[in-house]
């Protein structure tokens, strides 16, 4: 199947080799980190995650795109869907190896990344998000590879996939609760202390990851012969909508808690968000953007006519899109360290080169997703023609 | 000299020994622990062999603790704010800490290393600071480091166990085990964790070849001295306080920091996170 992979227009070579290039600079950049050290980055003693792991933050919830289609296919028989399953499991691929990405390049010592294998540590949530984000990524890789072989030959996929594709379901949910849990179980980080910060993980990624999904079925059917369907969009145009009011939702039950009782160590990074805090607050206008990109996404598309233009449909998914990334890939993650421990305030800004690094880890994130996609499209480009 | 020649002797026998089979290797760096950990409470400084010790001695080449070794189940210090006049009195401490454990300068303060330093009561207590307050306090410049807490949050969250506690209560860290993913440093309600940003060793002023200088990708902190109480000695801190840090067993009702908890109100860094921090602070 690979060489379908390989065999393409000179527009698809232009666009790996775009791609190409992307990594390329990502990677000399990384070898400069690695060589140097950490200190390239935005990073300091006082916020020392940032960016990177932010983007694992972020992405784990576009890999759920995949259990948003393969929950109505599998377990509602709703048959639509059985058409973009691969889709959204060769979305999930890319986005998972693209976590793992992220978490290798924001280590200090990359080379002895295997010691969280021998020396296994079950007390800590790493090790968990390890083996779930790893997990997902093979089941994903099985289950999209074996289906869409099979599809290619007219037969139906083996017997042992189906379980594969049981498991796959909760196991998707699993990989935003442990990463969550990542944060939501540290003693004295009041912003990351919350019992709803899985749900809040679980709403936003089903918002952002059929919405990217949205917008790649429109591109396909703009730039190949296969048509995702209309039915199929507009079914994961309602998932987008409740899962968008869901995660506002759960954003103001933690706004009401965290206010409503007054206690400083929860409100003071909100008012850093949203309001400066000690004279700081270099995410005011990024967070009151995010905010304003999901309320008007949610005012789009609970209008059931706007919802049913696929081009104002576009926009709110680009505006979902965007405003759950600046929520997660840029708030989430730094503002739990501003004010630090000691109520003192250092501020976090990614430098170029962290940023390089990242837009590399996109990029092989793109190039993937790209092969996968190239793949699928071209078996199902033959099967309806 | 004697302690590192033993210990070339133990690595060289323990890498032969991997010829036969790994176990007795294992059961080195196994039993050293084990026993530890069945040893009662005992006097601060007691030159000891336990049972076990002494059974294993003859059977298995084993790692030795040096006879004035000073031994606790859980170490514990207490600061005594009242006897600090000025920042003079804190420097020293910090000046020696620094000193021999090779914690560099660095350039930027966002990448700064520091083991024990000092700051306000509202940076250190930060959920106990009032807006109106005793003069004194207010603006008393207080030491503060590691807690090394018995339930310590940096100890759960390793995915490696570079970071553990040791039989003594001490929070260490493996440096060549810190695979420097920080996740420790989150998880630290203390601020205590320091991540090597860059190279460390060209910002060592004066490098002291008796401990290890670390490299850059990992996350350092302060080991209460783990390796002068090895050698029967009082944490470099404690020595240089001029009696304003006191040092010793916790489990012991007759130590001289339990006779000084015993006799005055202490405190501890936000004690209602459940980390029971073994740093207590009269104020």
């Amino acid at each position: 199947m690979l060489e379908l992979a390989i065999k393409g227009s000179k527009k698809y070579y232009g666009w790996l080799a775009v791609v190409l290039g992307v990594i390329g600079a990502g990677f000399v950049t990384y070898l400069w980190q690695y060589f140097a050290g950490l200190g390239i980055t935005g990073l300091s003693r006082d916020v020392s995650w940032g960016f990177y792991i932010a983007q694992l933050t972020f992405l784990v919830g576009v890999a759920a795109a995949a259990v948003m289609v393969v929950l109505p296919y599998y377990l509602h028989d709703y048959k639509a869907f059985g058409r973009i399953t691969i889709l959204a499991e060769f979305l999930a691929i890319p986005s998972v190896l693209m976590c793992l990405l992220f978490v290798l390049v924001d280590l200090g010592q990359p080379m002895r990344m295997l010691n969280v294998i021998f020396y296994p540590s079950p007390n800590s949530v790493l090790f968990w998000d390890m083996i779930v984000l790893n997990g997902y990524l093979l089941l994903n890789l099985l289950i999209g590879w074996n289906v869409l072989e099979a599809e290619r030959q007219g037969i139906h996929y083996p017997n042992w996939v189906k379980p594969l594709i049981y498991i796959s379901i909760p196991w998707a949910v699993s990989i935003h609760t442990v990463t969550a849990f990542l944060y939501a179980g540290l003693p004295g980080r009041g912003f990351w202390l919350t019992a709803i910060m899985a749900p809040r993980f679980l709403s936003s990624a089903f918002a952002a990851g059929p919405s990217l999904l949205i917008l790649l079925c429109l591109l396909i059917r703009r730039i190949s012969n296969f048509d995702p369907g209309r039915e199929q969009i507009q079914s994961l145009a309602k998932i987008v909508t409740y899962a968008i009011i869901l995660n506002v939702f759960f954003f103001l039950c933690e706004v009401f808690t965290v206010f409503y009782s007054q206690i400083p160590e929860h409100m003071d990074h909100f008012k850093y968000l949203f309001v400066g805090f000690n004279g700081h607050g270099a995410l005011i206008p990024w967070m009151w953007t995010a905010m304003g990109l999901m309320l008007f996404a949610i005012l789009m598309l609970v209008i059931p006519s706007v919802r049913r233009n696929e081009a104002t449909l576009a926009i709110a998914c680009i505006a979902i899109f965007i405003g759950t990334w600046i929520d997660k890939g840029l708030g989430l993650i730094s503002a739990g360290f501003i004010p630090n421990p000691l109520h003192e305030v250092t501020e976090y800004i990614p430098t170029v080169p962290e940023i390089i690094i990242t837009l590399g880890v996109y990029g092989i994130g793109a190039l993937v997703l790209t092969l996968l996609y190239k793949m699928a499209i071209s078996i199902k480009e033959d099967a309806s023609a | 000299m004697m302690e590192k020649s033993r210990r070339r002797f133990l690595k060289i026998a323990g890498i032969s020994a991997l010829g036969l089979g790994a176990k007795p290797v294992l059961d080195v760096f196994a039993s050293s622990e084990e026993d530890v950990v069945v040893e009662a409470p005992v006097q601060e400084g007691a030159p000891h062999v336990t049972e076990t010790e002494a059974h294993h001695a003859a059977t298995e080449p084993r790692i030795m603790r040096s006879p004035n070794a000073k031994v606790a189940p859980q170490w514990a210090m207490v600061i005594d704010t009242r006897k600090i006049q000025s920042h003079s009195d804190v420097e020293p401490m910090i000046e020696a800490c620094h000193k021999i454990h090779n914690v560099p300068h660095m350039p930027d303060k966002k990448h700064e290393i520091k083991w024990i330093w000092e700051t306000e009561f509202k940076h250190a207590f930060p959920n106990l600071a009032s807006e109106y307050m005793a003069k004194r306090v207010e603006h008393l410049g207080l030491p503060v480091l590691c807690n090394h807490c018995e339930n310590p949050p940096c100890v759960r969250v390793c995915p490696t166990k570079a970071t553990f506690k040791n039989s003594q209560g001490i929070v260490m860290m493996d440096y060549h085990r810190c695979i420097g993913c920080r996740f420790c440093m989150a998880a630290c309600p203390y601020g205590a964790r320091s991540f090597n940003f860059f190279d460390p060793k060209p910002h060592i002023e004066e490098e002291n070849k008796k401990f290890p200088t670390r490299m850059r990708g990992v996350v350092e902190k302060c080991n209460f001295c783990a390796e002068r109480l090895a050698v029967g000695q009082k944490p470099a801190c404690v020595e240089a306080s001029n009696g304003i840090m006191a040092f010793g067993n916790l489990h012991d009702p007759n130590s001289e920091v339990r006779e000084i908890i015993h006799s005055n109100y202490t405190i501890r860094r936000k004690q209602n996170l459940g980390t029971r921090p073994a740093v207590y602070y009269i104020i």
